[in-house]
């Protein structure tokens, strides 16, 4: 995704105040501890346990999508937001984990066999179930000893799975809804261009001369 | 009993538009309990006395403010809150229902003609979604089989088609860009079930007039089918002799048929229904219980349906 051209792209980028890694988890797990303490308080409405893990769900698809923006910042508007990727792109892990354990514990209930069947019979479950999956290697990869010991071109090939991700992500959003409300619709479209965007990109330096790269 | 509206709400009672969109904000963002029970609970309900019937059911009710805050009624939205946000433009006030089709006497009732004329009930219904969650609703009604009897339908008739308002100035959701349903609303009922007992025409709910969130002036109550049989803001009522068209059976044929009958062992093709979630019960701990068959009105409707394939007429 990001590749060797952003460190010279550094030198141009606007000048942005440099907050610490850290404030971005800080902020990023705002949303999570309220949620926490506003289903514990019944501050969630009627349908609290339905509120979290969907409020939980979408954090998760928000984050990820904010990982997905820092590349074209960079090349269309040359904001260089690369430090914070992945600290955004952890935020997202831990928000589909903390998605997927309300799911398995407050809504399912642990309840092993129907939790097997929603998984094998019911497409968006198996689908937000293989996003999660993939999402796993991405975590555990998101560190310099791994890229270190992985080389910068097999990490890099790797972490090219948040697109599968990503689709995951919004078609299980789609795919929980009754018709086609448009909130889901919102997110998929925002995937949909943010992805598109690469695609567009790559078939362009593919079929450009090698000059006009970077 | 006593039904008396304002037949001009003044534009000061009116909540404003910025304390909407406030308090939907508010609600994203999880907040939303302090500023919701400062809201007027509905701008003009009105006491409706009713008898008890035996057909109530003695579990614990749903509270007030979890039946009027959490509503399915994509006319105003398609958020669980945006009727409560929204639906105070709806105008029930005047109101007529039209009954026409195969009937000897075809009628245009005022809503408050057609209240003061019925022998209103109190009757507390399990209400079960089809999204997976359930309410118990005491509500105000009377048999919809008083009103069919009233207008005689012809031995044509062999089913009833009921159909909403549309009135994209007053509801916010039908001119979405996003087309969730085709206005208006439509449902149906073959005339036994109509007919049967337990149907009923809703007019009121907690003792008092509905709210517009949940479907005022006039709704329809089939308690031992998904929620979404129970139309709103009733304008029209045909009797026919095809099955008429519904709204969410044209909008996905495969997940949603005509019966819609509650039925555990039937899923929808996107998720199980054998169980449910109790709305107002344990928080955000709830536990799911099992959903019955016919919601637990079996003994009731089974009759019904009997030689009927309910896995292929779903």
């Amino acid at each position: 995704m990001a590749g060797r051209a952003s460190v010279q792209a550094d030198k141009k980028s606007l000048a942005l105040p440099q907050v610490p890694k850290i404030a971005i988890y800080l902020v990023g797990f705002i949303p999570a501890i309220w949620l926490f303490y506003a289903g514990i308080t019944d501050q969630l409405g009627a349908d609290p346990m339905r509120y979290l893990e969907q409020g939980l769900g979408l954090w998760a698809l928000r984050f990820l999508i904010a990982t997905l923006t820092i590349t074209p910042l960079r090349q269309l508007f040359n904001i260089n937001l690369l430090r914070y990727r992945r600290a955004l792109g952890l935020i997202a892990f831990y928000y589909a984990a903390l998605h997927l354990v309300t799911y398995l514990v407050l809504d399912q209930g642990l309840d092993v066999s129907a939790i097997v069947a929603d998984i094998v019979k019911r497409p968006y479950i198996t689908i937000g179930m293989a996003t999660f999956v993939i999402l796993v290697p991405l975590a555990l990869t998101s560190n310099n000893a791994s890229i270190r010991r992985m080389g910068g071109q097999a990490w890099a090939k790797l972490h090219r799975l948040v697109y599968l991700a990503a689709i995951g992500a919004a078609l299980h959003f789609l795919l929980v809804v009754k018709s086609w409300p448009p909130e889901p619709l919102v997110y998929a479209a925002i995937v949909a261009v943010l992805l598109g965007y690469r695609l567009i990109r790559s078939t362009m330096k593919k079929t450009s001369p090698r000059r006009r790269l970077a | 009993m006593l039904i008396r509206r304002p037949t001009d709400i003044p534009p000061s009672e009116i909540t404003p538009r910025e304390v909407y969109f406030n308090r939907r904000q508010w609600m994203a963002g999880a907040a939303g309990l302090a500023l919701a029970t400062a809201l007027p609970r509905s701008l003009e309900a009105a006491p409706l006395s009713s008898a008890k019937s035996p057909f109530s059911t003695d579990e614990k009710k749903t509270s007030r403010e979890d039946i009027t805050s959490y509503n399915n009624y994509y006319e105003f939205g398609t958020g669980k809150e945006d009727p409560a946000a929204k639906a105070g433009s709806l105008k029930t006030s005047p109101w007529t229902v039209k009954i026409d089709g195969m009937v000897g006497k075809p009628a245009e009732f005022a809503i408050e003609d057609l209240i003061k004329s019925s022998a209103l009930e109190e009757r507390i219904y399990r209400m079960r979604c089809v999204e997976g969650w359930s309410m118990v609703i005491p509500w105000v009604g009377f048999p919809l089989a008083d009103l069919v009897k009233r207008v005689e339908p012809l031995g044509s008739a062999k089913y009833v088609a009921f159909e909403t308002a549309y009135r994209p100035e007053e509801m916010p959701g039908v001119e979405s860009i996003f087309p969730v349903l085709d206005w208006p609303y439509v449902e149906g009922l073959r005339l036994d079930e109509a007919m049967n007992p337990l149907t009923i025409l809703a007019v009121g709910l907690y003792g008092e007039t509905l709210p517009n969130q949940n479907g005022a002036p006039i709704r329809l109550v089939v308690p031992w089918k998904y929620g979404f049989k129970g139309i709103k803001s009733i304008t029209r009522i045909s009797f026919v002799d095809k099955q008429p068209e519904t709204s969410w059976n044209k909008q996905a044929p495969s997940e949603y048929g005509f019966y819609a009958n509650v039925n555990p062992s039937v899923d929808h093709p996107r998720w199980s229904q054998a169980t449910e979630r109790r709305i107002g019960e344990g928080g955000l701990f709830v536990k799911r219980r099992p959903t019955l068959m016919f919601n637990g009105y079996a003994e009731q409707v089974a009759s019904l349906y009997t030689g009927m394939d309910l896995r292929k007429l779903y």
